[in-house]
């Protein structure tokens, strides 16, 4: 059997990370009651938006649904015939770069947005494939490429009442009529002079589309707003540092924490004037619980990078607001990498899910964070229940969960002029951007993850307006083991790996879990694969020709059928050496991503496919 | 009686000697001695001064600290899409290109663009060994630039548009 090669367990840990099990069995016990938490498992764990609330023939947001599942209620394809899955329809989107985006489905129709030139398909579903209706080209600013970070990638669209909603790499947010791709509204949000683009995928709820900035290695100030869907107006917009009003922090705001309390923070945590060139983008995906009525976003890594040039919290960045969506009025706040000293960015998603822990069942969101930390909060007060590794972590020794802090190892820290040598995780974090998936059936978070560490020298950096305000040079190469990337089964109550399944490079998909039992995720040597949810066994995969860096959807066709559609197109921040065409004989190129890459241009050519693949 | 004429004309043509020579020292000191830069290619201290720039200017943020790339396009490889030679780059540097490169012509002066791209070519070993840099304040970043294999150099034809 092929079973969990990289079969993970607390014990087949201790090798690389011997102090990360005692620690966790010392919280579990604080925590309390393992036994009966276990013993309550069985119990119907719900995500906190009903997945029947979304149609089973829909996929209208990034996520699916707004507590950010990724979980089909489809059972078409199971353990048992996915390996007779094919390939029905492929279109080539014309495009070179990274395509992060997951195809959207809705009103029977599917969307997908391209990278930068961010080029809209709009296909009709037809019984057994789609078909390309319509075309929408926005035309981005040519020079918004030159202030993208990592590739100039897009996220993709949400659909939602007969409109598509998505954001271009130069800062806008466009609406457009579905079924024709004619324009509504469009709106500039953001100022490529200043550094800002948009990359990450909207999200509609109750009538506003909500969406944040990238830019967080160019010192702009981050912020997420909320835009009328029917107009485009600014309904409200909310700054991740500064002071409390422009954070829309009011009398509202009750953070969990003592360090998160006091005013205007937001100012005082950072050096004169620091804030306002402090990072904290929006670039993440965001959530929704309908019950308590509060948005979920993270906030990126504050800039620069290096640290010394920015003593003190640094809030709001790296952490997790909880918001109302009418008026944006933040509610409460957790730091993750309070002071961060890695890009260790907060806006990896905040998966939202019902779960028996210590004896009663608690409204919880599950992050699994750049900084190593498969986090469980209590989403509505914020409280952090546990904080466990999911990948070989040496800057970090846990979260003291009496004050949340994250306890640093000083001699991971960055000094300038000194070369700092095998920081783990390396700066993309135990995983980056790339979603997981949750089954309610299986109660497993499916996550893709990178195996990364890094070598880095800070330097003091000058702030000029629309240029890398960083000060690090990195090199990155492989984690304890050799291997770059993983692709897990996360077991958030017995917190630890039910199975993990290496990969050759970083699992830079998105992951995707169906009610069939069947989880699906993509790797950057051009395999989509499938494998069996409750075991890890692999039961099918496919070669797309390039790298695939999408987020796999799955929805139910016209014809009543289940399809699974996926975007190849390597690229993004790992796969820049390909789709940027970048010189790894420098080992800094690519923010140092390039040097643990050298071997993926013989293993993936450029180019964006659309592939939809069926049982026949 | 006469001997005043003389004398006055003694005393103006020497006030005048002198303040000729007053001004001049003043015109000398505001004088700015410095590289004329002229041929920077040719010279170890304009490329060298073109390194410090290269990351004061953040430079080595989109183009990778050794040039490999990264926001923006590698500088040391063989492959250039708006001209490889000294013009060209200062052009580049000063005005801007469309696809994402800033302009730089309002932060530096002439000379320092001259260096700079001096230094740039050097980055694809474009430069005698004696001239280019061979030392790094920063983490290790490949080849130093007085060891690079100088590479052929064409334009990119991957980029559509790239002409201005």
């Amino acid at each position: 059997m092929h079973r969990s090669p990289g079969n993970v367990s607390c014990h087949g840990k201790r090798v690389v990370a011997p102090k990360r099990c005692p620690s966790a069995r010392s919280r579990l016990l604080r925590a309390g009651a393992l036994s009966l938490s276990l013993a309550l498992a069985g119990l119907p764990a719900q995500s906190a938006d009903d997945a029947s609330a979304v149609p089973a023939q829909e996929w209208p947001s990034a996520a699916r649904d707004t507590a950010n599942t990724r979980y089909a209620p489809l059972t078409d394809i199971d353990a048992h015939n996915a390996a007779r899955l094919k390939e029905v329809f492929r279109f080539s989107t014309g495009v070179q770069r990274g395509h992060e985006a997951a195809p959207i489905v809705g009103g029977g129709m599917m969307f997908v947005v391209t990278p930068f030139p961010n080029v809209v398909y709009g296909f009709a579903l037809v019984p057994g494939s789609v078909a390309p209706r319509w075309t929408y080209a926005p035309e981005p600013a040519r020079a918004s490429q030159g202030v993208a970070c990592c590739d100039v990638v897009n996220r993709g669209a949400a659909y939602a009442d007969g409109r598509v909603f998505f954001n271009t790499l130069d800062g806008q947010t466009i609406a457009l009529d579905a079924a024709s791709g004619r324009q509504l509204w469009r709106t500039q949000l953001g100022d490529i002079s200043r550094g800002e683009t948009i990359t990450m995928a909207p999200l509609v709820v109750k009538d506003r589309v909500l969406v944040g900035n990238s830019g967080g290695e160019l010192g702009v100030r981050g912020w997420i707003a909320a835009l009328d869907a029917a107009s485009g107006r600014t309904l409200w917009r909310a700054y991740s540092t500064g002071p409390d009003a422009d954070v829309l922090i009011g009398p509202a705001f009750r953070p969990f924490y003592a360090s998160d309390r006091g005013k205007d923070l937001g100012v005082r945590s950072w050096p004169p004037d620091a804030w306002r060139i402090g990072g904290g983008t929006v670039w993440g995906f965001l959530s929704y619980d309908p019950e308590l009525d509060l948005v979920y976003h993270g906030t990126a890594n504050p800039g620069p990078w290096n640290p010394e040039q920015r003593p003190g919290d640094n809030k709001w960045t790296a952490g997790i607001f909880a918001r109302r969506p009418s008026t944006g009025e933040a509610i409460w706040f957790y730091q993750w990498s309070p002071h961060d000293l890695h890009d260790y960015d907060g806006v990896n998603e905040n998966v939202l899910v019902d779960l028996a822990i210590g004896g009663r069942v608690r409204k919880v969101l599950l992050h699994a964070d750049r900084n190593g930390y498969l986090y469980v909060v209590d989403r509505a007060s914020g409280e952090v229940l546990s904080a466990d590794a999911f990948t070989y972590i040496n800057t970090t020794r846990g979260v003291d969960l009496d004050s949340g802090r994250l306890r640093y190892d000083p001699t991971k820290e960055p000094s300038v002029g000194k070369t700092v040598r095998d920081i783990c995780p390396a700066s993309p974090g135990g995983k980056d951007w790339q979603p997981s998936a949750w089954s309610p059936r299986t109660q497993r978070l499916y996550l893709p993850q990178q195996n990364l560490c890094q070598d880095a020298m800070t330097s003091t950096v000058s702030h000029i307006p629309g240029t890398p305000f960083v000060g690090a040079d990195l090199t990155i190469k492989p984690g304890p083991g050799g291997y770059r990337g993983e692709f897990a089964a996360w077991d958030p109550v017995a917190r630890r790996k039910a199975w993990s399944i290496r990969e050759r490079f970083p699992v830079w998909s998105g992951a995707l879990v169906t009610a069939g039992d069947v989880a699906f995720y993509g790797t950057m040597d051009g395999w989509f694969k499938a494998v069996d949810a409750r075991s890890g066994v692999p039961l099918w995969q496919f070669q797309c020709g390039s790298g695939v860096i999408g987020q796999p959807v799955s929805y139910r066709g016209v014809d009543g059928k289940q399809y699974v559609a996926v975007l190849s197109g390597v690229g993004g921040w790992p796969g820049a050496i390909v789709a940027g065409d970048l010189d790894a004989r420098d080992p800094t190129a690519g923010g140092g991503f390039a040097n643990a890459m050298r071997d993926l241009p013989a293993a993936s050519p450029k180019g964006g496919t659309l592939h939809v693949f069926a049982l026949p | 009686m006469s001997s005043h004429c003389p004398d006055a004309r003694h005393v103006a043509a020497l006030t005048l000697l002198l303040a000729i020579a007053l001004l001049s020292a003043c015109e000398r000191e505001q004088r700015r001695f410095q590289a004329p830069a002229q041929q920077p290619e040719r010279n170890a201290f304009d490329t060298n001064e073109g390194k410090r720039l290269f990351r004061w200017f953040n430079c080595n943020g989109c183009h990778g600290t050794g040039g490999g790339g990264a926001y923006g396009p590698a500088l040391s490889d063989e492959r250039w899409r708006y001209g490889h030679t000294l013009d060209d780059i200062v052009a580049t540097i000063r005005d801007g290109r469309p696809n994402g490169m800033p302009a730089f012509g309002g932060r530096l002066r002439d000379d320092q663009l001259r260096q700079l791209a001096a230094y740039v070519r050097s980055l694809s070993g474009q430069l005698h060994t004696d001239v280019a840099p061979s030392r790094n304040d920063a983490i290790t970043s490949g080849e130093p630039e007085s060891r690079r294999a100088r590479q052929a150099t064409r334009p990119d034809p991957a980029v559509s548009g790239a002409r201005p």
